[in-house]
């Protein structure tokens, strides 16, 4: 693979995971369970934790009580190389507008120590269907492009768990489908892909699993044969005691 | 909880008494030689003065304290200690300049002691402005505030003095006469002792709010 | 996983070819710079000769001045694209972030100070070529005194209400030690009786307040930075 060598695994486990500001509860004992090849939709209205949990995931945030185990083994043992089999793509897509494209994969490369750099860069550009565009800066792309770019960035180091958040937000149809395409290809791989969504449509037929978010409590996805979207608002009438 | 409970009030009457008693005391001490009456104010001044630099370094360690574990009792016991060193920090500002200004006839002359205290004031304030007005999770860069305000003391002090020292007034105090010292040092026994008793005072309302945030958390189950 | 030093160094680097492309950072700063010399020259010239020595606090006030905006701008130019967050993603020692933006702020920093203190020098008559090297060890080790306090708390507040001004409020008393050394030490040399020793006390004290806190800035740059 890309990156030195560091800390793999193919489960990844919460237990009793909670955060709190003051009075404010963020997760309230969350208990899920993630395996290699999982493709999980997050569902949720704002605020109900989706992006907490996410970022507790990523160790960017650290519980405020609970656990995350990668493999059996907590963010603390693994330390920063934990980092290593992780990728994170937020909202705001972490690119340097005034850096060209590929020099924001260069750099994130670099950072991670993948080997090989520049043909793994010509790979990136070429799966986000970018080579054209590799030498402008960045802030000369629209939304879809940026997010095509930013994807490619968090595999650059071919990641274990990938977290996405609100990846659809603002795409067009081609650059959704594009990700989509990635996506299940990511899940065939073997990698753990979760991703906090609103739209139910590019989530169906790309999602094993579902967890619904409310209030800082989740409860899986109820099942059925009908579309994510039913799915989600039958399983709000259901009883989250 | 409960031997604090009965330590808060001990705490409280032991200061009542020896404040009471202050002046008395401070009257065994003889008068200076040129100030006269004015210097008295020096006991006071002195005290407070201590206490504001305890408590700034009770704040630095427990700021350290929280940066390492986030505990809790850490953060609460920073916090207090900071409110307290602003308000010791407020007394010596104020009772420096009125002592100031009967001896020697100017409000403010940039004593190196006064000056720093003024610095490490500042630092205080800008840990509690920091703490009200930073949003959420301010307690953890209030922490590191408090734990550079620590080690900025002896810098501060160091290069206050080389400042001043271009300029050197009759302002530096003189070592302290046998006499003088058992006053000083009871006025300043007194001055912690409330200290203490307020810093647990404190605490406990922090403690306290910490447990109507965790009822809030429970009861949204 | 790559080493701290090297991570921090293709951090730095970045910071600067970023900084190159936009170029936005060194005008303004340095524009600021040169404004605010000019309002204390309003204020400390009369009759067209300027008060005794004011050159040496006129140009700490400067930097410090200018360099506090150079610091809120450049992490605020991270806030918005959540680079910041990028950055403590990548499987890299948390310190290296830190020197990587440190070292860049310095950079910029200094450059400013290239330019500032000729200027300084012709509007406030200084001698600045009586002890060159002496007075650029006093700016430069006192740039990374503010600069190593300064990036620390600039990146504390990144994701705090009201930052802006709070980080003037945290950052001026604690770098009230480095203006108060580096102006006096500057003064020393300016004054029409020069005092090199002096000067080159304020120097090593400059230096033991940069070792202790850069050290203290990088162990709590990480817990400081994990939420």
């Amino acid at each position: 693979m890309a990156s030195s060598a560091g800390p793999d695994f193919d489960i990844v486990e919460t237990r009793d995971l909670s955060r709190f500001y003051g009075r404010r509860k963020a997760l309230a004992n969350v208990s899920l369970s993630f395996k290699a090849g999982e493709l999980v939709a997050l569902f949720g209205p704002n605020g109900a934790g989706k992006s907490t949990f996410l970022g507790v995931l990523s160790t960017l945030l650290r519980p405020s009580a609970g656990d995350v185990t990668y493999g059996g083994r907590t963010a603390q043992d693994l330390g920063d190389a934990a980092r290593t089999r992780i990728g994170l793509l937020g909202h705001e897509l972490f690119l340097y507008g005034d850096l060209t494209a590929r020099e924001n994969l260069e750099f994130f490369g670099r950072l991670h120590g993948v080997t090989d750099l520049d043909a793994r860069v010509g790979d990136a550009l070429a799966a986000a269907r970018l080579e054209a565009r590799g030498g402008d800066r960045v802030a000369s792309f629209s939304r879809g492009l940026r997010q095509r770019l930013a994807l490619e960035r968090a595999l650059l180091h071919a990641p274990r768990l990938l977290l996405l958040d609100e990846p659809f937000t603002g795409l067009d149809d081609e650059s959704a489908e594009l990700l989509v395409a990635r996506l299940r290809q990511l899940g065939g791989r073997g990698t753990i892909v979760l991703i906090a969504t609103h739209d139910f449509d590019s989530a169906d037929g790309l999602v094993t699993r579902g967890v619904c978010f409310r209030n800082g409590r989740t409860r899986d996805l109820a099942a059925g044969s009908g579309t994510l979207r039913a799915r989600y608002r039958a399983t709000l009438q259901e009883d989250w005691t | 909880m409960t031997s604090h409970s009965r330590l808060v009030p001990l705490l409280l009457g032991v200061a009542v008494v020896m404040f009471a008693a202050a002046p008395f005391v401070i009257d065994t001490a003889p008068y200076e030689s040129s100030m006269g009456l004015v210097q008295r104010i020096f006991y006071f001044h002195l005290g407070a003065a201590m206490t504001m630099l305890t408590s700034g370094l009770v704040c630095g360690i427990a700021s350290a304290r929280y940066l390492a574990k986030r505990s809790a009792s850490a953060d609460h016991l920073a916090y207090a200690a900071v409110e307290l060193a602003v308000l010791f920090g407020t007394m010596v500002l104020v009772t420096g300049p009125l002592w100031a200004r009967k001896a020697w006839g100017v409000w403010w002359d940039w004593e190196p002691r006064l000056t720093s205290t003024l610095v490490m004031y500042m630092l205080f304030v800008a840990y509690l402005l920091l703490r009200r007005f930073g949003g959420a999770g301010s307690e953890v860069l209030s922490a590191a505030i408090g734990l550079f305000g620590m080690a900025l003391v002896p810098f501060v002090y160091i290069s206050v003095n080389l400042w001043r020292t271009l300029h050197p007034k009759t302002s530096v105090l003189p070592t302290l006469p046998k006499p003088m010292l058992v006053p000083a040092l009871f006025c300043l026994a007194a001055f912690l002792i409330l200290y203490w008793a307020l810093l647990l005072i404190r605490m406990r309302m922090e403690a306290a709010r910490a447990e109507i945030d965790a009822a809030y958390l429970s009861l949204e189950d | 996983m790559i080493g701290v030093f090297r991570a921090a160094w293709i951090i730095a680097r970045k910071d600067l070819l970023v900084e190159t492309r936009s170029r936005e950072l060194v005008y303004t700063t340095l524009f600021f710079a040169v404004s605010c010399v000019l309002v204390f020259a309003w204020a400390f010239v009369r009759e067209g000769k300027p008060i005794d020595n004011a050159s040496a606090g006129v140009l700490w006030v400067a930097i410090v001045f200018s360099g506090t905006l150079a610091l809120g701008r450049a992490f605020e130019r991270e806030r918005q694209s959540e680079t910041l967050r990028g950055l403590l993603m990548a499987p890299i020692e948390r310190a290296a972030v830190y020197l990587g933006k440190l070292f860049a702020l310095l950079v910029l920093m200094i450059l400013v100070e290239i330019v500032l203190v000729p200027i300084v020098a012709l509007f406030f008559h200084a001698p600045i070529g009586r002890a060159p090297w002496l007075l650029a060890g006093l700016l430069v080790v006192g740039t990374v005194g503010f600069a190593a306090v300064g990036t620390l708390f600039a990146a504390m507040l990144v994701r705090a209400q009201s930052r802006d001004v709070l980080l003037s409020i945290v950052l001026y008393p604690v770098t009230v030690p480095v203006v108060m050394t580096g102006v006096q030490g500057t003064a020393a040399i300016f004054a029409a009786e020069p005092d090199f020793g002096l000067a080159q006390t304020c120097l090593t004290l400059l230096i033991f307040f940069d070792a202790v806190f850069v050290t203290l800035a990088l162990w709590t740059f990480a817990p400081v930075m994990h939420e």
